[in-house]
């Protein structure tokens, strides 16, 4: 028989349990296999009652963050031969209530994410049929990092303040407001710093600089919050000097 | 941030896990972060040093000379030893940290970071060389 | 701006203290804490100590060194407690133990480098 490797999931039925339990199941090890692969397997082969959310498998979608060995990772970009010869111990993100076995419930993230409305926001909101904005690639580059944020809330699961104080902002919105601050075609930055400068707003944060480490796209989370407390500092201090000028 | 509708707020079914308090302990990368927060405890203990040495100053001769044989204290080297540690550690993770902060461009590119972080190291060196030649220069 | 919140002037002077203990710091807890004591190297007398402080601009320098610092040990030291140790309903004692702190310091500082001979 094939080499096989143990996959320990976090089980929790609501309907039956009141804490999560962990149930182990055989998988073949597949050296090509990722551990949504795995997880795949066993919903189709070995347990249909398992639940876990998942879509794209190439990690655009970000559906599939789960905590691996407890690390926050795209299950789909994560390989089980690097956790050879196992066990694999699959749980939900952290910081997030557990609905049931690996989904979380992400209302919260959702508000949080609309509430620093990020899409372009215009003053004069022209129709298209004026045409389109123009941008240079200049101009693009600036915010570009920001803009490869999935929504996959690996940051919020990594983020020891998020856990702490659920009312935080967290990384991933304030990393897309300054993704959107940084459009030249966008006319918001005001509006969302009115919401990103109170205290549950950039303040919150420690700087942990754990949501760059683990984020699965590279955008620095860390560092755009950084930014933004310089730019509302400088902002302050502008507005405190000369309180006549129109920020 | 006001709180979330009570919808996502008090569903009984819902499986919440506390974050203990040693969540710190957990995890190298956040015990470097409180390691890191912690420098500050001794930021803080050298400014009180320095304050007794600027009273000693200003009472006179024999009280500075009491306090240098004061800072002789083997407790308190060591102290100093353990301190020095955390603010050369605070030092460091500062520099590094500031290009994080300071998204610096050059002719529409972003400079890396290890261009923006030299400047603070080179600053670094020429003011402690400075201040040791202040109080080590003869005469 | 709708909310008006002194966060970002506290983060200022955390910032600024930041930057001041990095570069001051380390190399004067390094003679004063250890070199010195330790007799490594030979510490400068007291008329030459009193002759380097009584310069304006050192006065200057080591008044800014410990109000800044001071700010920056309240700021990151409160969300240490806030954070490490989850006592985050105690925060106005921590508030005044810390802010109150920095301000008593800052005054000191003050005083002694303003009262020097």
């Amino acid at each position: 028989m094939a080499e096989t490797i143990t996959i320990e999931v976090a089980r929790y039925r609501p309907e039956q349990e009141a804490e999560p339990t962990l149930q182990s199941y055989e998988v073949p090890f597949n050296k090509d296999w990722v551990v949504l692969d795995a997880l795949n397997y066993i919903k189709d082969h070995v347990d249909g009652s398992l639940s876990f959310r998942w879509s794209c498998r190439m990690g655009v979608c970000g559906s599939c963050g789960m905590t691996v060995n407890g690390e926050p990772k795209l299950t789909c970009a994560t390989f089980l031969s690097h956790y050879h010869p196992g066990p694999i111990r699959v749980e939900p993100l952290r910081n997030f209530p557990v609905v049931r076995d690996l989904v979380i419930e992400m209302t919260d993230f959702m508000e949080k994410l609309q509430s620093v409305k990020p899409w372009i926001v215009r003053e004069d909101d022209p129709a298209p049929a004026e045409g389109e904005f123009l941008q240079t690639p200049e101009q693009l580059d600036k915010y570009k990092q920001f803009s490869m944020c999935i929504n996959c809330m690996i940051c919020y699961a990594a983020c020891p303040v998020y856990g702490l104080d659920p009312q935080f902002v967290g990384p991933a919105a304030i990393a897309l407001a300054q993704r959107y601050n940084l459009d030249s075609r966008d006319q918001g930055k005001q509006e969302r710093m009115d919401v990103l400068s109170q205290h549950e707003g950039i303040w919150g944060c420690t700087f942990v600089g754990e949501c760059t480490e683990v984020c699965p796209k590279n955008v620095d989370p860390a560092g755009a919050i950084q930014q933004y407390k310089l730019a509302a500092t400088q902002e302050w201090f502008k507005s405190f000097l000369m309180p006549w000028s129109k920020p | 941030m006001k709180p979330s509708t009570a919808y996502s707020q008090y569903h009984p079914k819902w499986h919440r896990t506390r974050v203990s308090t040693l969540w710190w302990s957990r995890k190298w990368s956040y015990l470097k972060f409180m390691l890191r927060e912690l420098s500050s405890v001794f930021v803080a203990f050298y400014v009180v040093i320095l304050l007794l040495q600027l009273h000693a100053l200003g009472r006179g001769p024999e009280a500075y000379l009491e306090f240098q044989l004061w800072l002789q204290n083997p407790l308190l080297v060591v102290l100093n030893g353990i301190g020095f540690l955390f603010v050369l550690f605070h030092a460091v993770t500062w520099f590094n940290l500031t290009p994080k902060a300071m998204a610096v461009r050059l002719r529409g590119r972003r400079l890396p970071n290890v261009l923006v972080a030299a400047p603070n190291y080179a600053v670094w060196l020429a003011v402690s060389a400075l201040i040791v030649f202040l109080l080590m220069r003869q005469g | 701006m709708a909310n008006r919140s002194n966060e970002p002037f506290l983060w200022a002077l955390f910032s600024g203290g930041g930057v001041a203990a990095a570069f001051l710091i380390p190399v004067l807890l390094f003679l004063y804490g250890l070199a010195f004591p330790l007799g490594w190297l030979q510490p400068p007398d007291y008329e030459r100590t009193l002759g380097l402080v009584q310069h304006p601009l050192t006065r200057l320098v080591l008044f800014l060194l410990c109000f800044l610092s001071l700010f920056h040990w309240a700021h990151r030291f409160r969300f240490t407690l806030y954070d490490g140790l989850q006592i985050k309903h105690l925060n106005p004692a921590i508030n005044l133990f810390c802010y109150g702190g920095a301000v008593t310091g800052t005054l000191a500082a003050a005083y002694l480098l303003w009262t020097l001979p």
